[in-house]
C-alpha cells in the first residue's frame, strides 16, 4: 500500500502550537483517516498540554528536532521548515550517517508526503489528488501539485506523492524515492520531477536505467534560469556550468526516461506510457 | 551574499590567514593617502565589485608611483568595469582596494563548496592557479585535488598536508600552508558560508603563502548569525528591483524578456518561465510570491514587474494549495487597478477555490485574458505581444477605451531605468 506512509502511520507535529503548524496539523487531520494518524504534538513551553485532544510535549527548533526524531529512532521525519541553514543539515545528515540510523528524512523546505485517499502529512492541498497506482516524486512543492492536478483531470490516481525538498542538503533524494516506488506493489509508473542545480536528477536517472522495473517520465524546470542565479530554492542554482536543465534532460533521455518541456503535459505524457 | 574582496580579506585576518596588506578607498585622494601609508615602492590598485574576472576586464593594476597610482585610481574609479560575470552593461566602480605589491613565485588555486552528493565540504586545489578554474577542471580534471571535509573533525592536519604537497608547496611552507587551509576551512564553516574562493593563493619568492584574492558567499538561510555579515552587504551591488522585492518578502529575479511572470513556488515559477520560451517568448523575471500571499503582496509584485520598461505582457499563474484563488485574485484586480494595467495580464488559476477566484476576474470588468493551463496560459501571454504590435483588426475583442490609456502611466520613474539594465 504506497511508499513511506499509509494507515498505520502514526504522526508527531513539531511545532504544533504555532500558526502554521496548528493549520496543517488540522487539514491533515481533516484529510481522510488523519484523525488517528496524528497522535502527539510538540513545543517546549506547553508541554504537558495538549491541543485538540492531541497531548503536547516539550521541544524543540528544526535542525536539532530532526536530529531528536533520529534519536528516537522514528521511522519518517518529514520536515517542512524552509530557511534551516545548510551547516546545520551538513551536521545533522553526518550525525544520522554516522550513526546508521534507520530513520527516512523527507526535506527540508518541502510540502510533504500523501498517500492519497488515505493520509496526508504536509501542507499540499489534499483534494486535488485521488487515489490510484502512480508515484509522483520533486524537488518543487507547487510543480508537485501541477502534476497531481494533470493526472487527477486524466482520471489517473496517485499512490503516493513525494516532495522531497529544494535545499542543496537534504534527505531522501529522487534516487531513494524511486527505489521505494519499484518496489510499491501499489505504483505502476512514476512521474519524476526536478529542476536545475546539483546532479540528483542525474543520479536517478542511471539507477532507473540500471533497475526501474517501470516507466518513469521526467520535467526538469529551469530551462531559462541563467548561471549563478538562485532561483527561490537554496538548491536551484546553476553554478560552474553544471547542474543545467539541459544536461539533466539529456541524461534522463539516454537512460530511457520519457522527458516533456512542457510542463503543461506531464499528465498526458504518463499516461502515454502507461500499459 | 556576496561582499568585496576587502571584506574577504578583513575576515580572513580574523581567521589568521596571511593576506597581503591593504586598505579600501572611495576616492582618488584616499587611494594616494592609502598608498603613502603602505609604503614601498609597488602597489596594486584594485576594482571592487561583486563580480569575478577583475583583471581581465581591466579592473587591476600595477603602480610604480604615488602619480601612477593617482592615475589608475582615476580611471578605474568610476569606470564601467566588464567582465564575463557582469553581463555586457558591466557594473560601476564604486570603491578600490589599494594593496602593497607582492613577490609572487607561483600561483595556485584553493575553493571550497558544499559537495551536494557527499553532504560534505569539499576543498578543491590546484596548481593552476590565477586561471579561469572552471576551464582547468573540464579541460584538465587531473590537476584539481579534493578532499571531503568530515564536518564532525574538521579538515585535518594529514589532509591539508597532503593537498598542499600535491599542489606544488615546497616542504618548508607546507606547515604554513597546511594551517592556511585548517583556517579557511574553520572560516567557511563557522561563518556559515556558501563559497570560499582563494584565486590566486600564492608562494613568494621567500617560499610564504598568501591570499592575494578572496572570496566570499554566504548562506542566506545562516545570516540571522551573522550581523557583522549583514553589514557588509552592498546594495549597490544589487539589482534594486530585487531588493525593493526583498523588503516585501518576493522571491524576483531580473531577466533580459518582455513577459512579466508571476507565480506561486519557485519550482512552478520556473517552469512557467519555461513554458513562455517553449513558445516563442521570452520571460522578464522570475517571481515566486511564496505560499502564503496576501493582496498587499500581490500589489507589491505587479509594481516591482511594471517598473521593469520592458514587460510588454504579464502572466499569472498561482497554484492555489493552502494559498486560495480568490485571494490571488482579488489582490490582481486590485494591483491592476492601482496601477493603471496598460499591458495584456493573462492568468491561470488551478486549486482551491478556483471557480470563486475566476469569478472575481471576470466581476471586475478588467480585459483580463484568463488560461485553462499554463501551456495555454504561456501561448497566450505570447500571442498578447504579437497582437499589440498590429493592433487594428486583433484589438477588436479591447473595449475601444483601452487605447486611451497610454503606456506612460505604468512606466517606470527614470531613475530605475538605469539600473533595470545593470544586470542580466
Amino acid at each position: 500500500m504506497s511508499i513511506l506512509i499509509d494507515k498505520n502511520t502514526r504522526v508527531v507535529t513539531q511545532g504544533i502550537t504555532g500558526k502554521t503548524g496548528m493549520f496543517h496539523t488540522q487539514t491533515s487531520r481533516a484529510y481522510a483517516g488523519g484523525k488517528q494518524a496524528f497522535v502527539a504534538g510538540v513545543n517546549p513551553k506547553k508541554a504537558g498540554e495538549s491541543f485538540e485532544g492531541i497531548p503536547i510535549f516539550a521541544n524543540v527548533f528544526a535542525a536539532s528536532a530532526i536530529w531528536e526524531a533520529v534519536e528516537a529512532d522514528l521511522d519518517l521525519v518529514i520536515c517542512i521548515t524552509e530557511g534551516i541553514p545548510v551547516r546545520d543539515l551538513i551536521e545533522v545528515r553526518d550525525r544520522m550517517r554516522k550513526k546508521k540510523s534507520r530513520t527516512l528524512l523527507v526535506g527540508p523546505n518541502c510540502p510533504g508526503v500523501i498517500t492519497p485517499g488515505v493520509i496526508k502529512i504536509g501542507i499540499m492541498p489534499g483534494h486535488i489528488h485521488k487515489p490510484g497506482r502512480v508515484g509522483v516524486v520533486s524537488r518543487s512543492g507547487t510543480l508537485t501539485y501541477e502534476a497531481v492536478g494533470q493526472l487527477t483531470e486524466l482520471g489517473i490516481g496517485q499512490s503516493s506523492a513525494v516532495g522531497i525538498g529544494g535545499d542543496p542538503v537534504n534527505g531522501m533524494k529522487h534516487l531513494d524515492v524511486m527505489k521505494l516506488f519499484n518496489e510499491d506493489p501499489q505504483t505502476d509508473a512514476v512521474i519524476m520531477i526536478g529542476e536545475i542545480g546539483g546532479s540528483d536528477e542525474e543520479d536517478a536517472a542511471r539507477w532507473v536505467k540500471a533497475n526501474m522495473k517501470k516507466p518513469v517520465v521526467g520535467f526538469i524546470a529551469g530551462v531559462t534560469a541563467p548561471p549563478g542565479k538562485r532561483m527561490g530554492h537554496a538548491g536551484a542554482i546553476i553554478s560552474g556550468g553544471k547542474g543545467t536543465a539541459q544536461e539533466k534532460l539529456a541524461v534522463m533521455e539516454a537512460c530511457g526516461i520519457k522527458v516533456t518541456r512542457n510542463p503543461a503535459e506531464m499528465g498526458r505524457l504518463l499516461k502515454s506510457v502507461l500499459k | 551574499m556576496k561582499i568585496h574582496e576587502y571584506q574577504g580579506k578583513e575576515i580572513f585576518r580574523k581567521f589568521g590567514l596571511p593576506t597581503p596588506r591593504g586598505i579600501a578607498c572611495f576616492s582618488v585622494e584616499e587611494a594616494v593617502e592609502a598608498a603613502k601609508k603602505l609604503g614601498g615602492a609597488v602597489w596594486v590598485v584594485k576594482a571592487q565589485i561583486h563580480a569575478g574576472g577583475r583583471g581581465k576586464g581591466g579592473g587591476v593594476k600595477l603602480a610604480r608611483s604615488l602619480d601612477e597610482v593617482r592615475d589608475l585610481s582615476k580611471k578605474i574609479l568610476g569606470m564601467n568595469l566588464i567582465t564575463h560575470q557582469t553581463g555586457p552593461q558591466g557594473q560601476k566602480v564604486r570603491r578600490l582596494l589599494i594593496e602593497e605589491g607582492a613577490d609572487i613565485a607561483r600561483e595556485l588555486y584553493i575553493g571550497m563548496v558544499v559537495d551536494r552528493g557527499t553532504q560534505r565540504v569539499v576543498l578543491m586545489a590546484s596548481s593552476e592557479g590565477g586561471m579561469d578554474i572552471e576551464a582547468v577542471a573540464a579541460n584538465t580534471p587531473e590537476k584539481i585535488h579534493k578532499v571531503f571535509v568530515d564536518p564532525a573533525s574538521g579538515l585535518k592536519d594529514d589532509e591539508a598536508r597532503g593537498v598542499a604537497k600535491k599542489i606544488g608547496i615546497p616542504d618548508s611552507a607546507l606547515p604554513e600552508a597546511a594551517e592556511l587551509l585548517q583556517n579557511l576551512y574553520k572560516c567557511f564553516w563557522e561563518m556559515d558560508a556558501s563559497l570560499a574562493e582563494i584565486n590566486p593563493l600564492i608562494l613568494s619568492k621567500a617560499n610564504k603563502v598568501v591570499a592575494l584574492d578572496s572570496k566570499l558567499n554566504f548562506d542566506d538561510n545562516a545570516l540571522f548569525r551573522h550581523p557583522d555579515v549583514v553589514a557588509m552587504r552592498d546594495l549597490d551591488e544589487e539589482d534594486p528591483l530585487e531588493i525593493e522585492a526583498s523588503k516585501y518578502d518576493l522571491n524576483y529575479i531580473s531577466l533580459d524578456g518582455n513577459i512579466g511572470c508571476m507565480v506561486n513556488g519557485a519550482g512552478l515559477a520556473m517552469a512557467t518561465m519555461d513554458t513562455v520560451k517553449l513558445f516563442g517568448g521570452s520571460p522578464a523575471n522570475f517571481l515566486d510570491v511564496g505560499g502564503g500571499a496576501t493582496a498587499e503582496k500581490v500589489t507589491a509584485a505587479f509594481k516591482i514587474m511594471l517598473s521593469n520598461p520592458k514587460v510588454k505582457a504579464i502572466l499569472v499563474n498561482i497554484f492555489g494549495g493552502i494559498m486560495k484563488c480568490d485571494t490571488i485574485a482579488a489582490g490582481v484586480v486590485a494591483a491592476a487597478r492601482e496601477v493603471k494595467l496598460s499591458v495584456p495580464l493573462v492568468v491561470r488559476m488551478k486549486g482551491t477555490n478556483e471557480d470563486l477566484g475566476k469569478k472575481i476576474l471576470k466581476d471586475s470588468g478588467l480585459p483580463i485574458i484568463s488560461a485553462d493551463n499554463m501551456g495555454q496560459a504561456g501561448q497566450k501571454a505570447v500571442a498578447s505581444i504579437a497582437a499589440k504590435r498590429k493592433p487594428p483588426i486583433k484589438a477588436k475583442a479591447r473595449p475601444a477605451k483601452k487605447k486611451g490609456r497610454p503606456a506612460k502611466k505604468a512606466r517606470p520613474a527614470p531613475k530605475k531605468k538605469a539600473a533595470n539594465r545593470k544586470k542580466k
